[in-house]
């Protein structure tokens, strides 16, 4: 069994409205019983309203794979980089603290590190991902390239991510203004900005502000 | 293929060292039962085997350094105490008792506790056995006591006809029991598990059960023969049994059984995380908080450097990625595709 070749993920921070529908899904998949695998952050939390969902990116040559010692994780070859094999993985954190996305999760009392794998019971027979399935706001979308590209006229997916001086290219496609001129998503370039342009300003609703 | 090179050097080594402890231990081969010399051949390659793999294993960069930490941290003079203690909790909680499957599902960790305490319990009676380090003899003049030989060297004795003697001769067959059961709990947990069933594999997930079984029922199989049936059998049954064995321990360096060898590294791993903890910590370049040891994130900078990434970073507040903490990473992703969405 395989991910179908013609559908693919795509996400979209922008859209996400922190409403936690991802997380509690992402908890019932078989593949991580109980243990929700997505990250919901929130970008700038003093400041921002700003959430984002952060699922495993699936990167072509993954670093959490290639820095494990235990050689505990594997891609299959639909691409998509299973969570470690629990024979091996050795709970070390090396994949924790490698992965570019800041996917992997380390479960202390397991010694095992979960990580996102695309719901694989689920995708690997041809549904969506659970956190995809129930997603209203559609920030995390699985379809056909078409379905998106009807969706979202204003956006086109890349797949290229920089850090530093490495490129990353992924399974997992993020959405991106269809005028960008550079379709790398710069990472580090944003590493001393805050999210203030996106976002609602959290100090006009402080509290001297207002009567209780 | 320099790597290669050195891991059959090993490997011929330590299979080499096993030969000499197999001739030596069973005095000049005088206690080395020649019927069981197809097993002896088969753990001699299952030695090379292993030995090869592990020092391939060794040579990869994260492992590499987690090898060499690993008993650097072990070894420091102002840890050793600790780290030993450390040692016996781990030994015993997490390898004896396997506390960490537990803790990842109470069916997975019945199903693996009675596999390796099975294992255990019939590789400690049988490769002794098969090298001729450990043999019976009766005492002279007295039919109805047994007297174990170590090495060669005359140990305790016990009465033929009697419960220790019971227990003793039929030491494997309670190790079967430990593995079927085992291996019935993992087969049903494969069968009706929808997360094991989206990612299992006939070669790495099922034929390692099978193996098991089918080495723990032709042994019962022989045991049933010479016991009921008069023998009934009992020739195609040894063969058949041998065959079983032999191809286990073939299996061994190329399966899922090798993680019994990758197993040990989870001690050095606690080690390093232990003194790690008790040493200075990195802290993220953009929120400042502390999200690992230092000596952890220099290290995996080294093997990253190795294995070709460049996440170094110019003209940045920071020099390289790795000094940036998970979260902040994944809020730098959002706010990066945001930044694109600004004319």
């Amino acid at each position: 069994m395989a991910v179908p070749q013609q559908y693919e993920f795509f996400i979209d921070p922008n859209r996400c409205i922190g409403c936690q529908s991802c997380v509690q899904a992402c908890g019932e998949c078989d593949t991580h019983k109980g243990h929700p695998m997505i990250h919901l952050e929130y970008v700038d939390r003093p400041f921002s309203v700003q959430t984002a969902p952060v699922v495993c990116m699936h990167c072509e040559s993954p670093t959490c794979a290639e820095v494990c010692p235990a050689d505990a994780i594997k891609k299959t070859e639909d691409g998509v980089v299973q969570t470690a094999r629990k024979p091996r993985c050795i709970g070390c954190s090396n994949c924790v603290l490698s992965c570019p996305f800041g996917v992997p999760k380390m479960k202390t009392e397991l010694e095992l590190m979960m990580k996102c794998d695309m719901c694989y019971d689920r995708t690997s027979v041809g549904k969506k991902p659970m956190c995809a399935t129930v997603c209203p706001s559609q920030a995390l979308f699985f379809g056909t390239r078409e379905e998106i590209e009807r969706l979202r006229p204003r956006s086109v997916p890349t797949n290229r991510f920089q850090f530093g001086r490495q490129t990353i290219t992924t399974k997992v496609n993020m959405m991106v203004p269809s005028f960008s001129e550079n379709m790398v998503v710069d990472v580090t370039a944003a590493m001393n900005e805050p999210p203030v342009d996106q976002s609602f300003d959290m100090e006009a609703l402080a509290v001297s502000d207002f009567e209780f | 293929m320099q790597e290669k090179v050195k891991a059959t050097v090993w490997g011929f080594c330590v299979m080499g060292l096993l030969a000499a402890a197999i001739v030596f231990g069973s005095r000049n081969l005088a206690h080395f039962d020649a019927a069981l010399v197809g097993y002896t051949f088969a753990v001699l390659f299952a030695t090379f085997g292993i030995t090869y793999r592990y020092s391939m294993w060794l040579q990869r960069p994260p492992t590499a350094m987690y090898w060499k930490r690993g008993w650097q941290l072990f070894l420091q003079p102002a840890f050793l105490a600790g780290n030993l203690v450390h040692w016996v909790r781990k030994v015993t909680v997490d390898f004896a008792f396997n506390r960490f499957i537990f803790n990842r599902g109470k069916g997975r960790w019945g199903a693996h506790w009675l596999i390796m305490w099975g294992c255990v319990l019939a590789t400690a009676i049988t490769f002794p056995l098969v090298f001729g380090w450990i043999h019976f003899q009766t005492e002279p003049g007295n039919l109805e006591w047994y007297r174990t030989y170590v090495f060669g060297f005359p140990t305790f004795a016990f009465p033929v006809h009697s419960i220790l003697g019971f227990l003793i001769f039929h030491g494997l067959v309670w190790a079967s029991f430990l593995v079927i059961a085992g291996v019935m709990l993992a087969m049903r947990r494969r069968m009706k598990d929808h997360g094991a069933a989206a990612v299992q594999q006939f070669g790495e997930d099922f034929l390692p059960l099978i193996l098991l079984f089918a080495v723990s029922v032709t042994g019962l199989m022989l045991t049933a023969s010479y016991s009921w049936m008069r023998g009934q059998g009992y020739e195609f049954l040894s063969l058949l049994h041998a065959i079983t064995v032999i191809f286990t321990l073939l299996w061994l360096p190329f399966g899922k059984f090798f993680h019994i060898f990758q197993r040990p590294a989870q001690l050095g791993v606690s080690f390093y995380k232990r003194v790690g903890g008790l040493e200075t910590q990195a802290h993220c370049a953009r929120c400042k908080e502390p999200f690992a040891s230092l000596l952890h994130v220099t290290d995996l900078m080294t093997v990253q450097q190795q294995l070709g990434y460049k996440y170094e970073i110019e003209n940045g507040p920071t020099d390289h990625y790795q000094h940036i903490c998970p979260a902040c990473r994944r809020r730098m992703l959002a706010i990066a595709q945001g930044r694109m969405w600004n004319r």
